[in-house]
């Protein structure tokens, strides 16, 4: 075997670091701005260090309703996230076994991933609006929308997590062996059981893994809310509203709020997939603890 | 068949057989609780996608004022999207320019991410050799992915503005006397937007590649002679094709639909395929709207097309 790294890692070692550095910096150089100083402005260098913007973002003598705002992508990211893990847990679980349809479903997932946003946005706002037009003429008169955050919203923020959900659901049954479910059948297990003491156990880290998806991906979503999101707006809605206007570093703190809601939805579901693996690396088998 | 032989021999042995089956009719038969388990995904998929696209190219068909829709049949939002096209020959109109220049900036983004997002799969699967090196600097890749898309273009204005880092540093070392203006709300600034949001959609499909090939067929180049051009040229980069594929499908659908990245980056004056359907869509002119999303919606379509001809995208998940 060959002795040390050749030369091509230490490039592409550089190239990397650039890479992640070209990721990141940017973000970063947001997060220190926002701690300038009451005088400070949009860019470098830093006029003292507050906490002023952050403080004037939570008083609410800001530009936005950051709380009413806030309030709401937190609601509809933590829907999107249940719903995205329970359908594609389930979906993926129906992928494992040929069923009619299998290949709709499959393009449906995959079209929806690459169908630009926009159209897909578009689409669900004409639904919406052309289902009230039938509800005003036919119904009540005085109905307002059917469009809303928990209606439209979800829907087209599914439209972007659910797919993503089933790739995971996918890669997963990739690498499981199903030895293990015929060995909890042959024990008796009933289906709902092996599902439940068996299959779930193995695969939680992937289904955390896949709500962490579906939170994120909705606590940021933008282009298909753009549309479908009714008369309320969204944290990311706002935020992109101000891009056109401000001219004080506000905006950088209202970034740098909804980065540490990120941060610590990722930070919180990287550590629990961690531990579990742990867990299931010290518990998970007893091979070679047998009764020899 | 050995089950049958084993129920025969020893009948209530097995559990779920004989009289065990027997006792319980109501049980679910396997095509039923498939539906169960995908019916919930595909109504979802129906209801918010499917139905929507139909609603998109029936609506494209349809009248407007100008404050609502009407429900009767028009080409009118397609004429008003190509008008002058013909007229003003050999001049283009406006919808073929911004075509255009989306294409411009679709390739560009996408020749962009294709050589950075190879580079760093590579990197990835061939150089970092502990599994958990190689976990750690995937996950680095893809955390920025989970934040704000919108926060990570913001993050560009201090280092390219007017007064920003980039324009402050050239000034102090006396290349230049003026800020430099292009860096920011530009063309430029939109490609390095779009490079910076979406190389992600390029590594992960190309890492997945490569981590499949087979090490040994690498050896066994190298131990047939090949340099190390050659194995990248003749080995790695054919059994990579899939990967590069489908991120170039990721990339170029989301570059041609764009409004967001162009609209903040572009300082809202660059047009773009996606940008138009902003605009009709906000001067309530849904079917023209409509109809430029069909019309991107067949583009699209058919670069995707042209590009799975290449691979089998179903045989690559």
């Amino acid at each position: 075997m060959k002795e040390g790294r050749p030369r091509s890692f230490y490039v592409l070692a550089i190239f990397f670091a650039a890479y992640v550095l070209f990721l990141y910096g940017p973000m970063i150089a947001i997060y220190v701005l926002s701690f300038q100083g009451p005088q400070g402005g949009l860019t470098f260098p830093m006029n003292g260090v507050s906490t002023f913007w952050i403080a004037k973002l939570f008083q609410g003598t800001g530009i936005v309703d950051l709380g009413a705002a806030f309030r709401r992508s937190l609601l509809l990211g933590i829907v999107v996230m249940i719903v995205t893990v329970v359908l594609s847990v389930a979906a993926g679980m129906a992928f494992r076994r040929k069923f009619k349809a299998q290949s709709i479903l499959f393009y449906s997932a995959i079209a929806s991933l690459i169908v630009p946003s926009i159209i897909t946005s578009l689409g669900i706002s004409l639904e919406f609006r052309i289902i009230d037009d039938l509800i005003k003429a036919h119904w009540n008169e005085n109905f307002e929308t059917s469009m809303g955050l928990l209606t439209s919203g979800l829907g087209a923020h599914l439209t972007w997590t659910l797919p993503f959900g089933l790739l995971i659901m996918f890669a997963i049954f990739n690498r499981f062996d199903p030895r293990l479910e015929e060995a909890a059948r042959d024990l008796g297990a009933t289906p709902w059981q092996t599902f439940r003491h068996v299959v779930l156990p193995i695969i939680l880290p992937s289904v955390i893994g896949i709500g962490l998806f579906g939170f994120t991906l909705s606590w940021d979503e933008l282009a298909r809310s753009s549309q479908a999101i009714g008369a309320v707006n969204t944290l990311p809605l706002d935020l992109q509203g101000l891009t056109t206007t401000v001219t004080n570093p506000d905006i950088y703190a209202l970034g740098t709020v909804i980065s540490a809601v990120s941060f610590t939805v990722i930070a919180l579901a990287l550590g629990t997939i961690h531990v579990l693996n742990k867990r299931q690396a010290a518990k998970g088998s007893d091979a070679g603890k047998g009764l020899v | 068949m050995s089950e049958e032989v084993l129920q025969q021999a020893t009948p209530g042995l097995i559990p779920g057989s004989g009289t065990a089956r027997a006792a319980k009719p109501t049980r679910l038969s396997p095509s039923f609780i498939s539906w169960l388990q995908a019916g919930p995904m595909m109504l979802v998929f129906l209801a918010f996608f499917l139905i929507p696209l139909v609603f998109v190219v029936i609506v494209s068909f349809w009248d407007y004022n100008e404050y609502q829709l009407l429900p009767a049949f028009s080409g009118r939002g397609y004429t008003d999207t190509f008008e002058g096209c013909i007229a003003q020959l050999p001049e283009l109109c406006t919808i073929a320019k911004t075509y255009l220049k989306t294409l411009k900036l679709c390739f560009l983004v996408w020749a962009i991410t294709l050589f950075l997002g190879f580079w760093v799969a590579y990197f990835l699967a061939f150089h970092v050799k502990s599994k958990t090196w190689q976990m750690g600097l995937s996950l680095l890749c893809t955390i920025p992915f989970w934040t704000s898309n919108v926060i990570r273009m913001i993050a560009w204005i201090p280092l390219l503005g007017r007064n920003g880092l980039v324009n402050s540093g050239l000034m102090k070392t006396g290349l230049i006397n003026h800020p430099i203006e292009w860096l920011l709300f530009s063309e430029f600034s939109v490609v390095l937007a779009l490079v910076h949001l979406f190389t992600f959609f390029m590594v992960v499909p190309i890492f997945n590649s490569m981590v499949r090939i087979d090490k040994s067929l690498i050896e066994a180049a190298y131990d047939a002679g090949a340099s190390g051009f050659q194995t990248l040229v003749n080995v790695i980069i054919p059994l990579a094709k899939p990967g590069i594929v489908i991120g170039s499908i990721f990339v170029i659908t989301i570059v041609m639909g764009d409004f967001i990245t162009i609209g903040v980056m572009g300082g809202q004056q660059i047009a773009a395929a996606g940008k138009i359907i902003e605009t009709r869509v906000n001067a309530l002119q849904f079917p023209a709207a409509a109809a430029n999303a069909v019309i991107l919606l067949a583009i699209t379509f058919l670069i995707i097309t042209m590009m799975s001809r290449i691979v089998d995208i179903k045989k690559e998940l």
